[in-house]
């Protein structure tokens, strides 16, 4: 069990999965993909400055994370990882062309505001958004979901294969990390990284040995080429309906400012 | 119910977690991802061409490697994807108080070979934006192409020229891959920039994202380089036959007859990296020569991007008033760095990509012809099996 520490009871996770039942949690996999992928396409198909249209879309990705009950503490924390990014979007301003304006004694590009505010919140709304994918929908159905969007049934099967053992293989990283810091090694910086790195030449070894061993066990098993299809019930309708609506109501803002363009 | 993703694996990956705490300042330094792009850096119809150019791709690699993983299964490739995944949280200091981390491409066309290498680079980019947000989902066909398919395929055949160019014993192995790899990642930042030039969603001066970008990845591909060579040797030194590059080093197989003549044998479907290299090479090479050929287009009609767009607007004596003035952007690098030191980086790399490809070319004809003589004079110490 992960979740945090904090004086709040934590809200029970397995992996990145937020453990609570949700209208959200309930959709089938492959209906939230693609809702996913609407949605983002969408969002990226947004003129720059169309602000108003990006608040809506804000306030209607906040409402989804109501509607999935995902702490909103998980998904700050899990957006870290666009932070890089963001400093790519503050540049903008700083080298993008066109004229420019004076803020502060800085002269800045007005297209690169624009189009650095523009990035920020289509990358923030495109993390977000995937963050609540990923809170409310497990490896395993999440896997279920593409092999039913006819993903390459070898990619699934690696895929699934990965996932499976991403825990493993980094479990095996933190060991050797752990035996080699109890050995007492202290290198400089560059000795540390050849250290690291003849470790991980050895989790390669291990890896690719653990891969052969379970290609073995499975043929033990009568593993014959194909891997079993995930077991998923049918998709009803009302899902359809509940996985367009986040997408679709993007559309319509989409559209609305296109026909009735504000300027921002 | 078993945990399926490791509980902290999302800390771990990012939250500036250092694998083996490389040095202590990275905890509070910024971490740079390889080039993971979110939504909304490319237009949309830049992002479906190259997630319709990204998806033949993978189509070609899985039905090039479709043989391997009938053979040894989907699960040494989904381990390996595995590896690469792990072995991307190891992170190294680059300089300015950051810290780069592996991409892996060109260390697992290097150990696993190209196609496998495509396809496992393509299953962590797909986790990696799936579940951990980390890429957007409409750039999935940009991160594949510029950090699957560039990497690996550029890392790939630079890594069998250098072999066929470096003389065949064990110790080339490492040293080719490490220079592949450290080539491997600006070839990488070269493919962002161009797809940056067709469809990004802001204009920049290309020459300076270009200049950056490249200058900062050739910063990060010397650790790419030297972690790779280490990775190589330590494989190297323990399991030699698991290295596909290595393949055409593995030692004949002696057989001595009941009259103790020795005979050598190879193993019939032992393939040459020599034979494997053909499809990839032109792939990689058509890549390579349209994005130098994009770069160069845009470096050589916007000799610098400043002062070109200054100059077109009118605001060239504005932008130097303000330079001189002292703002806090005074002494903001870019503009210095550009035309000297980085633009020479970005011709060297283009121009050591087009010499090692031309020399891989000559190195085939040469091989080619000598294979054709000692296929005349025929061959006693092998016998075909």
């Amino acid at each position: 069990m992960g979740g945090s520490h904090g004086a709040h009871v934590a809200t029970p996770t397995d992996g990145l999965l937020v453990l609570v039942d949700s209208p959200v949690h309930r959709l089938p996999a492959h209906g939230k993909i693609l809702a996913l992928l609407g949605f983002v396409l969408v969002v990226v198909a947004t003129p720059a400055g169309a602000w108003w249209a990006f608040v809506t879309y804000a306030v209607m990705l906040l409402f989804t994370l109501g509607l999935a009950r995902v702490p909103v503490r998980i998904v700050g924390r899990r957006m870290v990882v666009e932070a890089p990014f963001v400093l790519f979007a503050l540049l903008m301003p700083f080298v993008a062309t066109g004229p420019r304006l004076e803020v502060l004694g800085l002269s800045l590009s007005r297209v690169g505001l624009i189009g650095g505010g523009t990035m920020g919140a289509k990358a923030t709304l495109g993390v977000v958004a995937a963050i609540v994918l990923a809170a409310t929908t497990g490896p395993r159905e999440l896997l279920a979901g593409l092999e039913r969007l006819r993903l390459p049934a070898v990619l699934v099967a690696i895929l699934s294969f990965m996932i499976r053992y991403i825990s493993v293989v980094s479990g095996d990283l933190q060991r050797m990390r752990v035996a080699r810091e109890s050995r007492g090694y202290t290198g400089g910086r560059l000795g540390h990284l050849a250290a690291v790195a003849a470790g991980a030449g050895s989790l390669f070894v291990r890896s690719y040995e653990r891969g052969e061993r379970v290609h073995l066990a499975m043929l033990a098993r009568g593993y014959s080429g194909r891997m079993p299809a995930f077991a998923t019930t049918g998709t009803r309708a009302v899902d359809w309906v509940q996985c367009s609506a986040l997408p679709l109501a993007a559309l319509g803002v989409l559209l609305l400012q296109r026909f009735f363009p504000v300027a921002g | 119910m078993a945990s399926l993703v490791c509980p902290d694996l999302f800390d771990r990956h990012h939250r500036l977690w250092v694998l083996g705490t490389c040095c202590k300042e990275s905890a509070t330094s910024a971490k740079m991802p390889g080039m993971h792009v979110p939504d909304g850096f490319l237009d949309v119809p830049t992002s479906i061409a190259t997630g319709v150019v990204a998806a033949g791709a993978l189509g070609i690699s899985l039905r090039r490697a479709n043989r391997e993983i009938h053979e040894s299964g989907p699960a040494l490739a989904g381990l390996i994807a595995a590896f690469i995944f792990a072995v991307q949280m190891v992170n190294f200091p680059v300089g300015a108080g950051t810290s780069g981390h592996l991409l892996g491409g060109a260390l697992a066309a290097a150990l696993v070979g190209p196609w496998t290498g495509v396809l496992c680079m393509a299953v962590v980019l797909l986790v990696q934006g799936l579940l951990f947000a980390d890429g957007g989902l409409t750039a999935l066909g940009t991160n594949i192409l510029d950090m699957g398919l560039a990497t690996v395929f550029v890392g790939f055949v630079l890594t069998v020229a250098l072999l066929r160019v470096l003389p065949q014993r064990k110790g080339s192995v490492g040293p080719a891959v490490g220079i592949a790899a450290f080539l491997s990642v600006p070839a990488a930042a070269v493919v962002f920039t161009a797809l940056y030039a067709v469809g990004g969603a802001v204009s920049v001066p290309l020459n300076q994202l270009a200049t950056a970008m490249i200058g900062w990845h050739l910063l990060i591909g010397i650790g790419e380089g030297l972690i790779s060579v280490a990775v190589v040797g330590a494989v190297m030194a323990s399991r030699p036959d698991l290295i596909y590059v290595a393949r055409h080093l593995r030692p004949d197989l002696m057989l001595v007859d009941i009259d103790g003549t020795p005979t050598t044998t190879v193993a019939p479907d032992q393939p040459t990296a020599v034979k494997a290299s053909r499809g990839p090479f032109g792939l990689a090479l058509l890549t390579t020569l349209v994005a130098a050929a994009a770069v160069s287009f845009f470096a050589s009609a916007h000799p610098d991007g400043l002062e070109f767009v200054g100059e077109k607007l009118g605001i060239a004596e504005y932008a130097r008033e303000s330079a001189v003035a002292g703002g806090p952007l005074a002494d903001y690098g870019i503009h210095g760095i550009t035309n000297s030191a980085v633009s020479g980086g970005l011709a060297g790399v283009i121009g050591v990509l087009v010499t090692l490809a031309l020399f891989f070319g000559a190195a085939t004809l040469v091989r080619r012809r000598r294979d054709a003589t000692t296929h005349e004079a025929g061959q006693p110490s092998r016998v075909d099996a």
